[in-house]
């Protein structure tokens, strides 16, 4: 058992790289579900496609604890996501904000539902107008 | 034209939006938001004395290089040599920051490779590391007399990359673009 | 000696591939009998060589053969066997080679298994499926060939990503693959209807079978996936809107929106132009996803190696095929309007919202997929969409799609008289309102619009597809009384209900919580008392792991021991998670192991997952749904045969 732990103890010096923590725990169960949103909204920059959430790297527990202390700090999400984009630019958050050029994204599933629903009622109003009853094979139900 | 061609239109404009996404290049490499910037304000302790600290204002009134590097980080030790051989030449000042490091290995690697910081700040806590928007070591930050950041280099340092984009904008004299 | 002759086979392959598709594209063309009948044979043959190069693959895995570069890559001599087959699809040349196998497989069942098609049109789907495999036989050999030999020959591999070491990963490429190449046939069938410019309903119903089968292994490979995802990544996610997971779910749901569609164009010859414009996208779809997820030309949570050289090769393939297919579509589709209308309460107007509203759905998982390239490109800044725009998006057509399919369902074919459909539906209307608030009131204990809306529309679809089928159950006949393309549609949209019931509750009733625990100690989570009663040394044979053995508790009474790993792979030196899981239908119990902190205590990341499990059931559902209505009598007998059945049964009627 000793020897197991001295191994793992090893490893981890040897890749520092991996961050060290237990979540944060606030005592307010809103913050504790605001920060839990938060942190899996943020993308972890030295991963692929991961959030600082789901992330073991050490940047990512580093920004936990940022994120953490701003949340203590009483700053709003706004100001948070404000504090990432200045460092990290637009691509560190996995919810593109309503502002700018990533208003455009929020509009298209409306859109394109209201676009399909507009050629949906053309084609259903023609189909409307002409003769229901037709000689093509039926079959059962 | 006819509505049936509409499809054909479409999935040509996506084709052609493919290739030059293709031709992009690496969807990886992400552009610091800093460039033509202020560098990010940061006062630590300097890694060999702790009572001495430095900051931004120790770097401000000539070009420096601000890199960012750590003893885990494997591509630091690769990158090694040519920051010496540009600190040999006093080609520029150039400062580091150690991220997330312990204090005693860190100065055993200085000790061992050679030292060509003019001082190394110590980031224990990678808070400056953060508000650097550091994201992966090896780091290199271009920063001009005004304290302004021209360029950022993401990977270990070396001397054609020195030569294509840092020797070029402090002849240029600003940022690039 | 054996990796050349899989190299070989792969030229011959080749070769046939391309007899395949002039011969018979050409035959029928001209009419001759001769040229038409190749097809079939080259097909073969084809499939023989083909089957050939992949077995030569999976010896040279089996046997250690570390001449081979992929075989050195992507294996090692202490891999367990079944890793050591599935290592063959592992990465991107071996599963090329399994993606041609699969296309090569779902020729010869065309070719044989429809052999009361119009020879002239069977030899033209044929031939264009050999167009297909000429493609990717060509990409392989050129870009991907994974018979290239390493010399001097490694020692030893260097391993399957740990990742990959995975029994549901195992299985999870061949399935996805059967759903994504199967949309081929489709497309195939869309084809060769087009040139020979003879599309009436027939076409359609020869294509449904096809199209089901390729729809239901879609089904399970993108619900294995997911489920794999779940318990492997270590994170409790079961969907990441990842742009590996878009690529496979773009195809989905087009493809479910032609299923829908080749109904109305079988039963009603309606829409005719469209269903081939979707049978062409479906296939495109699972193409461009193949792109996608191949240059590199997005970042991915998946791990293929990149290389531009492939990128342009499938876009140029990509180009040829989709650009092929729609200009003779814009060239034969205007001459297909069909006069037949119908109401505005009719089956029809519900199919045609469904596929308005898939095709939406479609439209901006691809728009989230691609709108940071678009962004970069534009502006040069980058932007990333994630999970929170993506759920929000699909919601916008899913939620109404959701409500309008129970009511499609019991809505008559042409018209429907508004009394009878209302008197039918209203009970279980109300029903489902009563329980969209019950169940999360009083089985979970807490409410909120989202809530009410989500369970609503699950029990909704639920019920509203029970009806026909408990209906004739009461009655003498029994489920015998319902076609069952009629049963497999209820039964698949069952799934649907039970998938969105979980999706309901698990996202709102959840628990995620990352504690330090050591020995003795314990925590509680969802009611739920975990115990950490010790940890212990583990060797697997390529790994070392530490376990933690966690008994969990409720109100003092045991329930399970559960034992979480943390695995270090000793070639790759990369630490996995495997999850502890404590499986059932009403929760997930799940505890991964983080890292540890201090001399005895470790993170960990306790869930408690309520109904999780019904994500995947109602997948696995749905698929059942697929299956049961393709065994429908009528794809069973010939067309001809069976118009004659079913004309002399509604004359009996």
């Amino acid at each position: 058992m000793k020897r197991l732990f001295a191994l793992v103890a090893a490893t981890l010096l040897v890749s520092s790289a991996f961050a060290i923590d237990e979540g944060k725990r606030f005592d307010d169960p809103e913050l504790q579900a605001r920060y839990e949103k938060l942190i899996s909204e943020v993308r972890c920059l030295q991963c692929q496609n991961q959030s600082i959430k789901d992330s073991n790297v050490t940047l990512a527990a580093d920004l936990r604890r940022e994120i953490a202390r701003m949340i203590d700090e009483g700053q709003t999400d706004e100001q948070i996501a404000e504090f990432l984009v200045v460092r990290y630019g637009e691509f560190a958050l996995y919810r593109p904000r309503t502002t700018g050029k990533t208003l455009l994204l929020w509009i298209f599933p409306f859109l394109l539902v209201l676009l399909g629903g507009y050629a949906l009622a053309r084609v259903v109003k023609h189909r409307m107008s002409l003769p229901i009853d037709d000689d093509i094979t039926q079959e059962g139900q | 034209m006819n509505r049936f061609v509409w499809p054909l239109v479409a999935v040509a404009a996506l084709l052609v939006f493919l290739v030059m996404g293709l031709k992009h290049g690496d969807p990886r490499a992400l552009p610091s938001p800093f460039i033509g910037k202020p560098a990010p304000q940061f006062e630590l302790p300097t890694l060999k004395n702790p009572e001495v600290t430095i900051g931004t204002a120790t770097m401000a009134g000539d070009y420096a290089l601000v890199n960012v590097w750590a003893t885990w980080c494997v591509m630091c030790r690769a990158e090694h040599p040519f920051l010496l051989e540009l600190a040999a030449q006093k080609a520029i000042p150039i400062y580091g920051i150690n991220w997330r490091d312990s204090r005693l290995e860190a100065m055993r690697w200085l000790d061992d490779l050679g030292d060509p910081y003019l001082a190394s700040a110590y980031d224990e806590d990678g808070r400056v590391g953060i508000d650097w928007g550091v994201y992966g070591a090896p780091e290199t930050f271009l920063v001009d007399p005004q304290g302004t950041v021209i360029y950022k280099h993401l990977g270990p340092l070396d001397r054609v990359i020195w030569q294509r984009e840092f020797e070029s904008r402090i002849n240029s004299g600003g940022p690039a673009k | 000696m054996i990796p050349e002759i899989g190299q070989f086979a792969l030229i011959l392959a080749l070769a046939l591939a391309v007899c395949q598709t002039v011969l018979p594209l050409v035959g029928a063309h001209r009419g001759n009998t001769a040229m038409m009948g190749v097809g079939r044979t080259a097909a073969t043959g084809h499939f023989v060589f083909v089957a050939i190069a992949f077995a030569c693959l999976t010896y040279a895995f089996l046997t250690d053969d570390f001449s081979v570069l992929y075989v050195a890559n992507h294996s090692q001599l202490a891999l367990p066997t079944l890793y050591k087959v599935s290592a063959v699809w592992g990465a991107h040349e071996g599963s090329l080679l399994l993606w041609i196998l699969v296309l090569a497989a779902w020729t010869i069942a065309v070719a044989y298994f429809n052999a009361d098609l119009p020879d002239a049109y069977s030899a033209r789907v044929i031939g264009v499926l050999g167009f297909l495999s000429v493609g990717f036989l060509l990409f392989a050999l050129l870009t991907s060939n994974p018979f290239d030999r390493l010399i001097p020959a490694a020692a030893d591999g260097g391993d399957l990503n740990p990742l990959l070491q995975d029994p549901g990963l195992a299985i999870h490429p061949p399935l996805l693959y059967i759903g994504y190449v199967g949309f081929s046939v489709a497309f195939a069938f869309a084809i060769a209807a087009m040139i020979s410019g003879d599309l009436d309903q027939k076409w359609a119903r020869w294509t449904r079978p096809w199209t089901t089968v390729a729809w239901l292994f879609l089904t399970l490979g993108i619900a294995l996936g997911s489920w794999w995802a779940y318990y492997e990544l270590g994170w409790g996610g079961w969907w990441f809107w990842d742009a590996v997971e878009n690529a496979s779910f773009m195809p989905w749901l087009i493809g479910t929106a032609l299923i829908h569609s080749l109904a109305v164009t079988e039963k009603r010859g309606l829409f005719k132009s469209w269903t081939l414009l979707l049978a062409i996208s479906a296939f495109s779809l699972s193409l461009l996803g193949t792109f996608l997820v191949r240059s590199g030309i997005i970042v991915s949570v998946h791990a293929f190696a990149t290389d531009p050289t492939r990128g342009f090769f499938i876009l140029t393939f990509l180009a040829v095929v989709v650009i092929g297919a729609l200009v003779l579509y814009a060239w034969r589709a205007p001459s297909l309007d069909s006069d037949a209308g119908f109401g505005l309460l009719s089956r029809e107007t519900f199919l045609l919202l469904n596929n308005v509203l898939l095709v939406v759905a479609a439209a901006l998982v691809l728009i989230g997929t691609l709108a940071p390239l678009v962004v970069e490109m534009m502006t040069g800044g980058k932007i990333s969409i994630g999970p929170p725009w993506f759920n929000i998006a699909f919601l916008v057509p899913t939620l109404p799609l959701i409500v309008l399919l129970g009511m499609g369902m019991h809505t008559a074919w042409r018209t429907q008289k508004t009394a009878s459909w209302w008197r039918l539906l209203r009970i279980p209307a109300i029903v489902s309102l009563v329980l969209g608030v019950v169940i999360p009131l009083f089985i979970y204990g807490r409410i909120s619009v989202l809530l009410v809306v989500g369970c609503s529309a699950a029990a909704w679809i639920v019920i509203s597809s029970l009806i026909q089928p408990v209906r004739s159950l009461l009655r003498e006949k029994g489920t015998a009384g319902i076609p069952r393309s009629a049963l497999g549609m209820s039964v698949a949209h069952l799934g649907m209900g039970l998938f969105v019931i979980g999706v309901t509750v698990v996202s709102a009733f959840g628990i995620e919580s990352d504690q330090a625990l050591q020995p003795g100690e314990s925590i509680e989570v969802g009611g739920f008392e975990f115990h950490m009663v010790g940890l212990s040394n583990v060797r697997g044979p390529n790994f070392s792991a530490i376990e933690a053995e966690i008994e969990i508790r409720r109100d003092g009474e045991f329930v399970d021991t559960i034992r979480p790993q943390k695995r270090q792979y000793l070639v790759q030196k990369s630490w996995m998670t495997e999850a502890g899981i404590r499986a059932g239908l009403d929760k997930d119990l799940f505890v991964a192991l983080g890292d540890q902190l201090g001399q005895n205590a470790w993170s960990v990341r306790v869930q408690y997952k309520p109904l999780i499990r019904f994500i995947w059931l109602g997948a696995l559902v749905m698929a059942l749904g697929g299956l049961i209505a393709i065994s429908d009598r009528r794809y069973r007998r010939s067309g001809r045969e069976s118009e004659a059945r079913t004309r002399a049964a509604e004359a009996a009627a």
